[in-house]
């Protein structure tokens, strides 16, 4: 290849330079920021007086909690996940028509699917209709007005709409799985259960290990949108979430260096997940994994 | 024993059926139950919350589409998707060409680097953004929302198109460069024909994010004529007056597209969100 040193920098240029526009000077400025605190109309340097403040506030802390609940919902959507992608794997009559239906939910934007729940689960909502027709009348609660139950209800809805990312990615998985592996382990006589055990659990690790992580990263900080539409963090604080807190303090108390601050924080629990994210991607072959 | 073990077999069909079918049952019941009330009167929805409508009423979409508003969401989403999912395509094929097909110092880390952006939350940028949006003017103009979007998205296009044009064989390349082609020539004319596919699953999958999200939309489209589809949908719940039928019907009308869209390249959308892991 002839191509001489700058070439290549060309044809980065254009990309290098939104992504600094649109990543790199923001963290910068978000370092800054939450390093700083108003004083009459100017930014002033005030150390680390916001990370203090933070940790003093309730709201904070109770958010922290309800992101620590929500990874209940990781290991929840994994076994759920794992199990109907073997089950459509073994070419159940109709499998074709399920993973189309069961990744359905995956491409819906949360907005529409958090609306229609939130009509679902209405006192006076279709859930509880069917439950007082088929006589549970006592089971008929109030799911997202509750302080109790809106974050289970919550959560059910996360794992409604998340989990057939999970189906489609075992399933791509455990298509590419030499066949002869199985077929070997049934003249061995083995049952379903060890067959899955032995067989299928190892050979689709990598891509379990990598849906863990998106996973936990989904519920530390990509469900905004579940708890802006369905419950705005209420009742009380009931599900107010990290993310949330870092969208009310900037905007509704325009408090931007203490919003700052939480966004670093943030910001450095992901670090962590984003190696571990790189290195499981480059580990799970996620682009060879569908041919 | 063999009638035992047939029985076995029977029952292990029916049980994986059930589990199957359960489950599919739950995905479809809040796609089923949006449908069906949009057809409803207010007060048959009221008497039958989850049975079907006596008659297709039609009023709830004319309802939904009264005055224009909803209308014009639908074109800002749609300029916004159309903008930023153009110029990321772009941006990123050309970013992707040299990590693919060229050495040069650095190569891998900015690789990782730009790969490891994927996992970035938009939230965390969301303030340091709007205080650099406000001070270059960019709050509430589709140019400012378009330049966030094409960044976010960025990473996951440039991730995708490099590994793509890696898998096109090196003899290609190399008898057209035997041709006399320019290193632009083989971007133009032979690595950017042959990568439709992937082209193709980039413009799906970008489109369907920008299209569905909410925060970068809220926060930078506050202006009412400038509102998104997504974030004119999430006023709807803390009206105090709400028409839950007509609410259904936008729903209905801001769903069917993407439904249509995946119905026809169900294809491309998997292929794409299982290699990008986009969230």
């Amino acid at each position: 290849m002839r191509s001489n040193k700058i070439e290549p920098f060309l044809y980065l240029a254009p990309a290098l330079a939104v992504l600094v526009v649109i990543f790199g000077y923001p963290v910068y400025s978000l370092v800054i920021l939450s390093l700083q605190r108003q004083s009459q109309g100017k930014q002033i340097f005030a150390g680390l007086t916001n990370y203090k403040l933070i940790f003093q506030d309730d709201v904070f802390i109770q958010a922290l909690q309800h992101n620590g609940t929500l990874l209940i919902c990781v290991p929840i959507m994994v076994v759920a996940a794992l199990l109907l992608a073997i089950l459509l794997f073994e070419r159940i009559r109709g499998w074709q028509f399920y993973r189309t239906t069961l990744f359905l939910p995956y491409l819906l934007p949360i907005t529409v699917v958090g609306l229609v729940f939130s009509y679902i689960f209405q006192f006076s909502g279709v859930l509880n209709g069917i439950l007082n027709a088929i006589g549970l009348k006592f089971l008929a609660l109030d799911w997202l007005g509750s302080t109790k139950l809106a974050l289970p209800t919550l959560m059910f809805v996360i794992i409604w709409k998340e989990m057939g990312f999970g189906i489609i990615l075992f399933l791509a998985r455990l298509m590419s799985v030499d066949e002869e592996l199985y077929d070997a382990a049934k003249i061995d006589g083995a049952n379903w259960l060890q067959l899955h055990l032995n067989i299928t659990i190892p050979q689709t690790s990598t891509v379990i290990e990598f849906f863990t992580v998106i996973s936990i990263v989904t519920m530390l900080s990509w469900v905004f949108n579940y708890v802006y539409v369905m419950t705005s963090g209420g009742p009380g604080n009931a599900t107010i979430v990290t993310e949330l807190y870092i969208y009310l303090m900037a905007f509704e108390y325009r408090n931007m260096n203490l919003a700052a601050a939480v966004s670093v924080l943030l910001l450095l629990v992901m670090g962590i997940f984003i190696f571990l994210e790189l290195y499981l991607r480059d580990r799970a072959e996620i682009g060879e994994a569908l041919g | 024993m063999r009638r035992h073990l047939t029985l076995r077999t029977y029952l292990g069909v029916a049980v994986r059926q059930i589990l199957v079918i359960g489950a599919t049952l739950l995905v479809l019941f809040p796609i089923y139950f949006m449908l069906v009330s949009s057809f409803k009167t207010q007060p048959e929805y009221m008497a039958n919350l989850w049975g079907l409508p006596h008659a297709f009423h039609l009023d709830n979409f004319t309802i939904a589409l009264a005055g224009g508003q909803f209308f014009r969401r639908i074109v800002n989403s749609t300029i916004l998707s159309v903008g930023s999912v153009g110029a990321s395509m772009v941006i990123a094929c050309l970013a992707a060409y040299p990590f693919a097909r060229m050495n040069f110092p650095g190569k891998r880390v900015l690789f990782n680097l730009i790969l490891s952006l994927m996992v970035i939350p938009p939230v965390v940028m969301i303030v340091p953004l709007f205080v650099s949006m406000v001070r270059w003017h960019l709050i509430n103009t589709y140019q400012g929302t378009i330049l966030i979007y094409t960044g976010l998205l960025l990473p996951f296009s440039i991730y995708l198109m490099t590994n793509f044009f890696q898998t096109i064989p090196h003899e290609i390349v190399e008898a057209a460069r035997m041709d006399g082609c320019s290193t632009l020539g083989v971007f133009w004319r032979i690595l950017l024909p042959l990568s439709t596919p992937a082209l193709v699953t980039l413009v799906v999958v970008n489109a369907l994010w920008v299209w569905n999200e909410l925060l970068i939309a809220l926060v930078f489209m506050q202006k009412d004529e400038l509102k998104t589809l997504m974030v004119g949908i999430s006023a709807l719940r803390s009206r105090n007056y709400v028409d839950i039928p007509a609410t259904m019907a936008g729903l209905t009308i801001a769903t069917i597209p993407i439904v249509v869209v995946y119905m026809l390249g169900q294809r491309y959308f998997i292929r794409g969100m299982v290699s990008g892991a986009v969230k």
